[in-house]
């Protein structure tokens, strides 16, 4: 029973991470039709900023709550950043060319973002471990969680409800739903489509940047990160259904749950089982659990 | 390619033979690296032909490289003349298997599975580290050929000409195979996958049957490298490995069977030169060159090549008609 | 006289979606050698008459048989190969290739040789009925040029070429004039009627403008709501007050 209880919370832990790394992805897609593979290389920055400003905060002697507020502000400044500079300089190029193209491009700005890290923060991991330990421990079925563990899951939460009500129920949500579902008439009805590309692509962008920052905390950040988080939120978003925010949810639940499930059962699987997941629930349903976006076969 | 620039291609076959005697050492090894890589690079090109990326290309090619690893370390096996062929048989079977799944996906979500079933086997490499090695890899044990154990000198000379040899095969078989009709519906799946079943063809055995020859290239590739460079590791699985090959087939070119080539010669070189200069920015030096490949010039190496021959051409025809 | 079963039959085919019937228990037949032409307004159900029969749909219920043969259900892949084949209304043409190897592909489907990895494509036997075929239809001209190059008429003339190029029994051919200017309208009609009239093939197609319909087809039938109201003659047909309401009232 107590294996059950933990297995569960560890579920919901991974399942937030893994909802803030994918939230960004599937909107993006949602709206521009890309894939862009660079978001790894974003969720990483957004932890490494993070990171960073929150040491430099302790350095200084600052207050340590305020590594909260240095957290933010590294997702923000990466998002607000990095996100339109992506989106104008390059993404823009490559609007209405064949997808392998747009494929390649963001791959190869992943490989540029993994290796810009290292150059500026070097090799050696950090870890900024104050935010989570602040807010104490506690201790459930006899494992100690921190509470930082469950405001994570709050975050995920929070972001999630944020987008959401943002898409279903603000007027700018109205227009990127026009967007998404006939780009040329909104262009003919006057929407400025090119600006709500670049502001949805910065949107996702910052909640990347979130995401990274969020769980920097409970992790050490380190070179390579940034791929391996590409794959798992592709998975999030294939299982879910591309472009979904519900999807992306679910998707996240979904493998979270199964990796709690087997770390405790069969530590072997670990590291695959999010890839047999996806590759199982692709078989079975292609366009996804919410999937309204028709994956080509014929 | 080669009924365009029939001189540039006789020349360029002389210059590979003769490349042992005029190039030093290491030259000639990266060489026979190059060469071999190629052919994962051609399978790769295949479908970037067909307007898929494959992002999982390394598994083949860890399949190969593997096949040499446990020939050397379970049975002590090193003939290259028996090994070769077993690891282009298994790259086969392997993608014959998983092509069955494969074939019925496209755009991101193909390339995002392939990258999937690598990392799954670099992950089962890894993981079973009594079976395979686990991170410190396997050694390979020199190849013979035909039973003949060659003298150390010799052996890079031989190996050499082994590989060049097999190369000159597969770019045989690959020139046949883009002018066939496989070769044809490939580049047609890129443009109108429904005028396809409508003509009483199928897309997905298109597809299955590229996957097949696209991993038997792969093992093909993979266990030409083991033997020549003596040691594998699961990296040879990795995605990053895959991301080299497309890499590759976007710098030489993709549409060609020369632009492979070109390029694996001139990514040998790239690497040997950023590894003493810029070590850690290996991955940044592949996205910058992508990057500007994607923007500049999207035919690659080969296409620039093109476009100063036929300048070339011209200028020369000019003059005989002056 | 032995009887000739029809070369394309449904029976009670029917389609809906959601709450709108698109086909309502069609049940026709059509004889080898018929030229026959489809009509009705927009929403009639006659595109999802033509997708059912292609395949490209599945039928809620009815059935479809092509030559006696039943392919309720089958995709258009297969269909294809009981004979049938189909024209679109948007051209749908292997835009990175040249006007013969578009052809040459079609030979090679219809031969079963699609995954042949040999021999070459370009080979005699294929690029002489490839060439006439292009000759047949006015395009040689344009034979090694690219896709691109061809003007709208020219597309569409490929475009059903590649469907004869199958040898099929049945051709069906989708607006085959949608798209064509005026001028090149009846030019384009007259080179491919002529082509199927001599080869004696089966044809239907599918048509907005009266004049073509009424000009070339042997049989009219009149689509409306996704039931067939009327079949016959294209003059007694297309006279009907009730038919010119239903066709012209809702456009």
């Amino acid at each position: 029973m107590a294996t059950l209880i933990i297995i569960i919370v560890d579920g919901f832990v991974f399942a937030a991470i893994l909802f803030l790394l994918s939230v960004g992805l599937t909107l993006i897609f949602g709206v521009l039709r890309i894939l862009h593979i660079s978001h790894g290389g974003i969720y990483a920055l957004g932890a490494y900023m993070g990171t960073f400003l929150a040491l430099k905060s302790l350095d200084m002697g600052w207050n340590p709550y305020l590594t909260y507020v240095m957290l933010l502000a590294g997702a923000l400044i990466i998002g607000l950043l990095v996100g339109p500079l992506i989106e104008r300089l390059f993404l823009r190029r490559v609007y209405g060319q064949a997808e392998a193209i747009q494929l390649l491009l963001t791959f190869s700005i992943l490989l540029i973002l993994d290796d810009l890290i290292k150059l500026i923060w070097g090799t050696t991991p950090m870890l900024v471990s104050k935010p989570s330990t602040l807010l104490g421990q506690v201790s459930i079925a006899g494992i100690p969680y921190t509470w930082y563990h469950f405001v994570l899951i709050a975050v995920s939460m929070v972001c999630g409800g944020a987008l959401v009500w943002l898409v279903r129920g603000t007027r700018f949500g109205k227009i990127i739903v026009a967007v998404i579902s006939d780009r040329e008439v909104s262009q003919a009805v006057g929407i400025n489509v090119s600006r709500i590309y670049t502001v949805s692509f910065t949107l996702g962008a910052l909640c990347a940047a979130l995401g990274g920052a969020a769980i920097a905390p409970t992790i050490a950040v380190a070179p390579g990160f940034a791929v391996e988080v590409v794959v798992q939120s592709f998975a999030v978003i294939a299982i879910g259904g591309m472009g979904s925010l519900e999807g992306a949810a679910l998707g996240a639940l979904f493998i979270g749950l199964a990796r709690a499930l087997a770390i405790h059962l069969w530590p072997e699987f670990e590291l695959v089982v999010i890839y047999l997941i996806m590759l199982i629930v692709l078989m079975v349903k292609p366009e996804g659990l919410f999937g309204a976006v028709e994956v080509r076969r014929i | 390619m080669a009924q365009r620039f029939p001189l540039a291609g006789l020349l360029a076959a002389g210059l590979f033979v003769i490349a042992p005697f005029v190039v030093p050492g290491w030259v000639l090894f990266l060489l026979t690296v190059a060469l071999a890589k190629f052919m994962v690079v051609l399978a790769v090109a295949l479908f970037l032909r067909g307007g898929l990326v494959t992002f999982g290309h390394a598994l083949f090619y860890a399949v190969g490289a593997y096949t040499a690893g446990f020939g050397s370390k379970w049975f002590g096996a090193r003939e290259a003349v028996l090994l070769v062929p077993v690891g282009v048989l298994l790259g086969a079977l392997v993608a014959a298997l998983l092509g069955l799944f494969m074939a019925r996906y496209r755009g991101v979500f193909f390339s995002m599975l392939n990258l999937a079933l690598s990392m799954i086997l670099y992950a089962i490499l890894l993981k079973f580290y009594w079976v395979t090695g686990g991170t410190d890899g396997i050694s390979v044990r020199t190849p013979t050929l035909l039973g003949f154990v060659p003298p150390r000198d010799a052996l890079r000379l031989l190996y050499y000409y082994f590989t060049l040899v097999i190369a000159g095969a597969v770019t045989y078989a690959v020139h046949r195979f883009l002018a066939s009709p496989l070769g044809f519906f490939l580049k047609a799946l890129a443009d109108n996958e429904i005028r396809i079943e409508y003509s009483g063809a199928s897309v997905q055995r298109v597809l299955y049957s590229t996957y097949v020859l696209s991993g038997a290239l792969g093992g093909l590739a993979g266990v030409l490298v083991a033997f020549a460079v003596g040691h594998i590791v699961p990296e040879y699985a990795f995605w990053l490995q895959s991301g080299e090959f497309v890499f590759i087939a976007l710098l030489g070119g993709y549409s060609s069977v020369p632009g492979p080539l070109i390029g694996a010669i001139a990514f040998e070189f790239i690497r040997t030169y950023a590894n003493k200069y810029a070590p850690y920015a290996w991955q940044m030096t592949l996205g910058i060159i992508m990057l500007l490949i994607i923007l500049l010039q999207p035919g690659g190496l080969w296409a620039m090549y093109e476009g100063v021959a036929s300048r070339f051409r011209r200028r020369a025809e000019g003059v005989w008609h002056a | 006289m032995p009887e000739t079963h029809p070369i394309l039959q449904t029976v009670d085919l029917t389609k809906a979606f959601g709450m709108v019937r698109a086909a309502d228990r069609i049940t026709v037949q059509i004889a080898q050698g018929e030229l026959v032409g489809i009509v009705g307004a927009n929403g009639s159900g006659k595109t999802t008459f033509l997708n059912l029969v292609t395949g490209y749909l599945t039928p809620d219920h009815g059935r479809i048989l092509i030559m006696g043969q039943d392919s309720t259900g089958l995709p258009p892949r297969l269909v294809t190969r009981l004979g049938l084949a189909r024209s679109f209304q948007i051209p749908q043409l292997y835009t990175s290739l040249s006007v013969l190897e578009n052809v040459l592909l079609a030979l090679a489907a219809q031969a079963r040789k699609s995954t042949g990895f040999w021999k070459p494509l370009y080979r005699r036997q294929w690029l002489e009925e490839g060439m006439e075929i292009l000759a047949r239809f006015g395009l040689t001209p344009y034979a090694s040029r690219s896709v691109a190059e061809l003007p709208e008429g020219g597309r569409k003339l490929l475009d059903v070429g590649l469907s004869f190029a199958l040898q099929p029994r049945v051709l069906l051919m989708d607006e085959p004039t949608s798209g064509v200017s005026i001028e090149e309208k009846f030019q384009v009609m007259d080179t491919l009627v002529g082509v199927l009239q001599q080869s004696h093939m089966t044809t239907i197609f599918v048509e907005h403008d009266m004049d073509v319909v009424q000009r070339y087809s042997q049989r009219v039938l009149v689509f409306d709501n996704g039931e067939v109201v009327a079949d016959g003659a294209p003059n007694t047909v297309l006279a009907a007050p009730e038919v010119r309401r239903a066709v012209l009232g809702r456009e």
